[in-house]
């Protein structure tokens, strides 16, 4: 194929000293991603998971090798990669729609389409009734739902997500896992996933990439072929989670559905 | 469906329960005042000290001092002369304090360069004070208004750029993350993001700075000016007009009192979206 992907990993390296220590986050990633792919990242802690996100996001520079974004290297952050975080990363003061608000502000767009933007998108999340409402008065998955919002009102083309969904209760998981999924199938977006739970990752990519730590690197990539909308109690289903179980050199049997 | 349920805001239903709860925490703040009232009343009535008049000659006097009519003398009926020229001060070296010291205060947390250029010097200077500026003050802007004024700008200075400067290194860094990568970068930050988020610590350090520059007011006001409560009560000194000088420490507290609450609602307001401020 001659066309330029979305994101290009070429032996990304990343190394932090800490302490007089020198750490290897990442060493020698490799991965390409076509647009609008659904990929997610697993691994357990320390496999650099994170810091390959947070090198496509701009937040980190790397050690060696390069990150290219439609073949242009990528250089700090920008709004074309909107980053969804764990702990939101809400602004506290303001409103809901302020938040949805704030990075086509930024930009300067024009006052009436930044209204009509944030309208737009708080009736996407079913927020229409908390448009006025401060974050620190929503609950997790409200506030996630904002975060996810305020990056698409943004116009993002990729979506990095550092497990979003993590500190969420079980039900609002699965539910905020299908308005992703929902969103994502509507919009053709490119979602890079981080996560560290085998069943999310197969319910919502379309490759998995597992990461290894100590240095961390990308271990291998399974192309999950399940049909969509996936069920994670069929036994295809359960067929990958074995599979992925043993690649991530689980010593738990995979958890039964 | 559970992630639907809204933690906040519950509209604010006035329960029986709540006037009376009002009215009990009212009635417990008054015992004490009234039990030092009693006590000194019957100090005074026991002749434990001729220099110190009467809770009820200081009422009396009280009234003299804000409408006149009984005394007739130099301080009849100025009370709000007095009052106007130290709240002018107080407001006045604040609110100067405050322009300084807040911009001041967002560039030393935010600028290395300037924070290795002032915070060594403004740390050394920190710890003098005011009390000993005063004679400085009086050759540097002569007596007067000018050395009052400037006391009371030094006295509200450093808390409010303490403050400033906390909150602004306090600011989480999640948030310039998310900033940058909404297209929000350089200094735009400073005022959408690092002004923003600092806002709680700023005001603490404006409630901080309000409240001493009333302290400082009695000092800056020796400075020789005619008017104001401070100058008020060092004329009662010299005097030996112990009612005079009672009189004004009442006014300075309630004057205090009642500036506090007011900058208190406006940081409540202010601060409606931060859990630890709202209500």
């Amino acid at each position: 194929m001659a066309e330029i992907p979305i994101l290009e990993i070429k032996s990304v390296s990343k190394r932090f000293t800490l302490q007089g220590q020198v750490i290897d986050a990442l060493r020698d990633a490799n991965l390409t991603v076509a647009k609008g792919e659904f990929i997610c990242l697993i691994g357990a802690s320390g496999c650099g998971k994170s810091t390959l996100l947070r090198i496509v996001a701009g937040f980190e520079g790397v050690t060696s090798g390069e990150a290219l974004m439609w073949g242009k290297p990528i250089e700090g952050p920008a709004p074309d990669r909107g980053m969804v975080f764990q702990d939101y990363g809400l602004f506290p003061w303001l409103t809901v729609k302020d938040n949805i608000a704030f990075g086509p502000k930024s930009r300067g767009r024009p006052a009436g389409e930044v209204s009509a933007t944030v309208d737009r998108f708080v009736d996407m999340i079913g927020l229409g009734k908390f448009a006025n409402v401060w974050p620190h008065q929503l609950s997790g998955g409200m506030k996630q739902r904002v975060a996810i919002a305020r990056v698409l009102a943004n116009d993002a083309e990729m979506v990095l997500m550092d497990e979003p969904f993590g500190a969420l209760d079980a039900m609002t998981r699965e539910r905020l896992q299908d308005e992703l999924l929902d969103i994502w199938q509507r919009t053709g977006l490119t979602v890079l996933f981080v996560t560290h739970s085998i069943e999310e990752a197969i319910f919502l990519a379309d490759r998995v990439v597992v990461m290894e730590p100590g240095p961390g690197r990308i271990a291998s990539e399974v192309r999950i072929e399940l049909p969509r909308p996936r069920d994670v109690s069929s036994p295809e289903f359960n067929d990958v989670r074995r599979m992925l179980g043993a690649r991530l050199h689980s010593h738990h049997a995979p958890k039964a559905a | 469906m559970s992630d639907l349920t809204l933690t906040a805001p519950i509209p604010t239903v006035r329960r029986p329960s709540a006037a009376l709860g009002r009215l009990r925490q009212f009635g417990l703040a008054l015992i004490v005042p009234a039990l030092l009232l009693l006590g000194w009343h019957l100090a005074v009535k026991a002749g434990m000290s001729r220099l110190i008049p009467s809770p009820y000659a200081v009422a009396e006097y009280m009234v003299d001092f804000a409408w006149g009519g009984i005394w007739d003398d130099a301080f009849s009926a100025t009370l709000h002369q007095h009052l106007l020229a130290s709240a002018s001060r107080v407001y006045g070296g604040f609110i100067l304090a405050a322009l300084v010291a807040v911009p001041l205060g967002i560039m030393i947390g935010r600028v290395p360069l300037v924070r290795d250029l002032l915070d060594p010097f403004l740390q050394l200077m920190r710890p003098i004070p005011v009390t000993a500026w005063l004679p400085l003050s009086m050759i540097l802007f002569g007596l007067g208004a000018t050395s009052a004024f400037f006391l009371v700008f030094l006295g509200a200075f450093y808390p409010i750029l303490l403050n400033t400067i906390f909150g602004v290194r306090g600011v989480e860094p999640r948030l310039f993350e998310a900033a940058s990568m909404l297209g929000c970068r350089g200094n735009a930050q400073t005022f959408k993001v690092v002004l923003p988020a600092a806002m709680p610590s700023i005001f603490t350090g404006l409630r901080l700075g309000l409240g001493l520059a009333w302290f400082v007011i009695v000092v800056g006001e020796m400075t020789g000016v005619p008017q104001g409560l401070g100058a008020v009560i060092m004329d009662g000194r010299t005097l030996s007009r112990t009612e005079l000088v009672i009189c004004g420490m009442i006014v300075i507290g309630i004057a205090g009192y009642l500036s506090d609450r007011v900058i208190l609602a406006l940081m409540q307001r202010a601060l409606r979206w931060s859990p630890q401020h709202h209500g």
